[in-house]
């Protein structure tokens, strides 16, 4: 009965989607109040119909209701009740519910909290993110209904792929997916805006939030995959540049992109229609990513549900949203008016480079990822485009970026002074001197270990020109300590987020770095009793032994971390699990971590010929690999800062004012409050 | 700067940057992509020894031998079989009779010698080139969603993983 009741509440929010999708549109074009502001409610009513259908399906997991396809195929009794219900979302129907469910939080978000917004914006916004919520409800009901039934129903389910039994993975689509569908709300208010033919810094500041909110998630969410691929494949690697990976950087390097965009949009009402086109080519790249990972038309490491119709069915919707977004995008966008001019050297300048150099980038990953597809369709061979090829072409472009992202915020709007900004980061060249310098000579001195002290040089610069930058912000050392402790205290949270965030960039890119250049591997048989160095560490094999888990049978060895005068300094306890149900083998690497290294142990076969208890164990030695997580987190972080901006949440009714008011009115004024 | 200068600023800067893009791209592409062969489009296309290259098909049956940590084992399309050389651990869904990918070169003898046995997610999962050169070897059974022999019958369609 629950299952129906949730599939009858997807057919009830198909009909209040459409609703949404086209009245406000005409009470919008009509200058009509009433029918605009049936968006609100329809909004709510929304979320009600889809949580309803998602609560259902949580339901039928939670009870272990196999009469229903999706749980019987997806779940399993002997299942801990965490997998339970994070398999809600491990399986293609499911997942697409949740992604739904997003949209629809998106949509009644902005309908609550967005009352400052001008009526027809709001109604056109809402109207639009309603078209893209019934083009994925049209989705599920016909190509992937969640509540499919059984009959008879098995006596018990499948289970759910083991390595997805994580607590890692649990939350990593539903991450993923706030930060894929957060961009649908920037993409709604860029086609509201081109519909209104009206694009002022007002609609950025409206934005950015929205993308902000969208790229944190992003990025926690990307982060979350790339830690549990480090430590639940056990083959000590945290990015692979397989296309699944891929199909979420592409729209997170395009995202960061319409996020810097934006500012200069909110802040010197230029650059509008780039913005508009950013808005709209992020969330057509969120589209191809799901297309990639739920088509299945290229071969990854990941698993897909491949069923051509489903893989058609996002086609069409993905070039429905392409061609009519930037057909509108062609019509409209000369129509707009561009505000401010700036010098190349200028704030915006460097924001703009870093626009074009995050955009090629994101382009290139794009046609590295789809070249396979290309070249299977035209007959040249199949091929595989590999990691080489990712780091050859995503370096170069990424790392006069970073070198610009330095410099970039010391210089004033409009026309800088480049000669001056480096001038005023004499220390951080100096810093960046000694750690390039620093690093060579402890890495050997090698050719090698020249490279990786430039690259751990690009970091070291990031990081003392962010510090620099701050620290000109709050006059440190040329005012009084008071006087600096007092603008440290009254700087705006946005300028902490920035400050945040590119701290968080420079430790993503030491690791990097560090990982690439000093990793080490070793891949033996040993005998209990035997001691292997690893990095600056020994490890002693103590042995295997045989243990049952909950739903799965494993190996667990155990290996002795000593130091150099034999104190332990950890016990590693690597499992090789052969788990019921599905029928398959995972394994559990052991991962001690200094905060800056970490040591990485995995148990493989028995390898009785070579002696008794002898097993082949594999050690990594992971140098900073957790300044990736450290990174990763600063900078979800430093979004988060930014989005406390009380700008955000004070400012904008009142700019929004100003703005209706004086819509004509040159944008000089607005850097005045940046 | 005036309007019509900024855009010319604009146009060759975006101009820029498809360039670098471009020869990026066309330097990355001549030495770092990797072509599939199947056993039977080796025998037919020989590749220079040391030339690197991904080699899939199924791991025949018995033909796995493992000796620490040093493995062979035979990848097979049913018509012709190349013999593979690898060290290290092997993926946990490695069986025979089940699809595989590696990637390494061919040695002197003719062995292909693996640097990677490419891990899959999932059990039912089979490698769409594997997939595709059995067809093209006519031992691919159509609608069975799998390799033709070896496979656990229980498992197939059974787990679907997203990501």
């Amino acid at each position: 009965m629950i299952p129906e009741i949730g599939h009858f509440a997807l057919v009830l929010a198909l009909g209040v989607a459409l609703i949404q999708a086209v009245v406000p549109m005409v009470g919008a074009q009509r200058g009509d109040l009433a029918w605009m502001n049936l968006a609100r409610p329809a909004s709510v009513a929304l979320i009600l119909c889809i949580g309803v259908a998602f609560a259902a399906l949580t339901h039928s997991y939670i009870v272990s209701d196999f009469s229903v396809v999706n749980v019987a195929l997806n779940s399993h009794t002997d299942k801990p009740m965490l997998y339970k219900i994070s398999g809600v979302w491990g399986n293609h129907e499911g997942s697409l519910l949740l992604w739904i469910l997003i949209l629809a939080i998106f949509s009644v978000a902005v309908s609550l909290l967005g009352g400052n917004l001008p009526p027809a914006l709001r109604a056109r916004a809402l109207s639009v993110q309603a078209m893209i919520t019934t083009g994925f409800l049209l989705f599920i009901l016909f190509t992937s209904n969640p509540f499919e039934r059984f009959d008879p129903a098995p006596l018990d389910g499948r289970g759910l792929n083991p390595l997805l039994q994580d607590p890692g993975l649990a939350f990593h689509p539903p991450m993923l997916y706030l930060g894929y569908v957060g961009f649908s709300m920037a993409f709604s208010f860029a086609i509201a805006a081109l519909i209104e033919g009206r694009v002022d810094a007002a609609w950025a500041r409206w934005v950015r939030p929205w993308t902000l909110v969208a790229w944190v998630f992003l990025t926690f969410g990307i982060a979350l995959g790339s830690w549990w691929a480090y430590y639940e494949l056990g083959w000590g690697g945290y990015w692979y540049w397989d296309p699944v990976e891929n199909a979420s950087f592409i729209p997170w390097l395009a995202g960061t992109a319409l996020l810097h965009s934006a500012i200069v949009a909110e802040k010197r009402d230029t650059l509008k229609s780039w913005t508009i086109l950013l808005a709209i080519i992020t969330f057509s790249l969120s589209l191809l990513g799901t297309f990639l990972v739920r088509s299945g038309v290229i071969t990854s490491v990941h698993a897909f549900a491949t069923d051509p119709t489903r893989g058609v069915f996002i086609l069409v919707l993905l070039a429905i949203t392409v061609v009519g977004s930037l057909g509108l995008f062609a019509w409209r966008a000369p129509q707009m008016k561009s505000g401010g001019v700036f010098a190349p050297v200028s704030r915006e300048g460097t924001l703009l480079l870093n626009n074009v150099l995050l955009s090629t980038a994101s382009a290139t990953v794009l046609l590295g990822t789809l070249y396979p597809l290309f070249a299977d369709a035209l007959n040249l061979g199949k091929v595989s485009v590999g990691p080489p090829f990712f780091n050859a072409v995503f370096v170069p472009l990424m790392t006069p970026m970073l070198i610009l992202m330095g410099i970039g915020p010391l210089l004033a709007w409009k026309r800088g002074d480049a000669l001056g900004a480096v001038r005023r980061l004499w220390a951080a060249l100096l810093g960046t001197a000694v750690v390039i310098v620093a690093t060579w000579v402890m890495a050997g001195g090698s050719s090698v270990s020249a490279m990786a002290a430039l690259g751990m040089g690009v970091g070291a610069w990031l990081l003392l020109a962010t510090l620099v930058e701050w620290a000109e912000r709050v006059r440190l050392f040329r005012d009084s300590p008071r006087g600096s402790l007092r603008r440290a205290a009254t700087l705006p949270r946005a300028a902490y987020g920035m400050t945040v965030a590119h701290i968080g960039t420079a430790l993503l890119v030491m690791g990097v770095v560090g990982n690439a250049a000093w990793k080490a591997e070793s891949i033996q048989v040993m005998r209990p009793g035997e001691t292997l160095a690893v990095g600056a560490y020994a490890m002693v094999f103590e042995g295997a032994e045989s243990l049952a888990g909950p739903n799965y049978d494993a190996i667990r060895g155990r290996f002795r971390m000593v130091d150099d005068d034999g104190h332990t300094i950890a016990i590693l306890t690597p499992e090789k699990r052969q788990y019921t149900s599905p029928p398959m083998a995972t394994t559990e690497a052991a991962i001690r971590t200094t905060g800056a290294h970490d040591y990485y142990a995995v148990i493989g076969d028995p390898s009785p010929e070579e002696g008794v208890g002898a097993f082949v164990t594999r050690f990594y030695y992971e140098p900073f690999v957790p300044f990736l997580w450290y990174g990763a987190l600063l900078m979800g972080l430093g979004g988060l800062v930014s989005l406390s901006d009380r700008r955000h949440r004070v400012g904008a009714p009142r700019r929004a004012r100003a703005a209706a008011g004086a819509a004509s009115r040159p944008a000089a004024e607005a850097p005045a409050r940046a | 700067m005036t309007r019509k200068k900024r855009r010319l600023y604009f146009v060759s800067l975006g101009l820029l940057a498809l360039g670098a893009a471009t020869a990026l791209m066309l330097g990355a592409m001549g030495d770092s992509l990797l072509y599939f062969y199947s056993p039977s489009d080796l025998a037919e296309r020989p590749v220079a020894e040391g030339q690197r290259f991904r080699l899939g098909g199924l791991v025949e049956e018995g033909s796995v031998d493992k000796a620490g940590d040093t493995v062979r084992f035979v990848v097979t399309d049913m018509v012709n079989t190349v013999p593979v050389v690898y060290t290290g651990i092997l993926p946990d869904l490695f069986r025979e009779g089940q699809g595989v990918v590696t990637e390494g070169h061919l040695d002197a003898g003719g062995t292909f010698s693996a640097a990677n046995v490419l891990a899959k997610h999932d059990e039912t999962y089979m490698p769409k080139e594997v997939a595709d050169s059995l067809k093209d070897s006519g031992y691919w059974q159509e609608g069975a969603d799998g390799p033709p022999a070896g496979a656990p019958a229980a498992a197939q369609g059974a787990v679907r993983a997203y990501q």
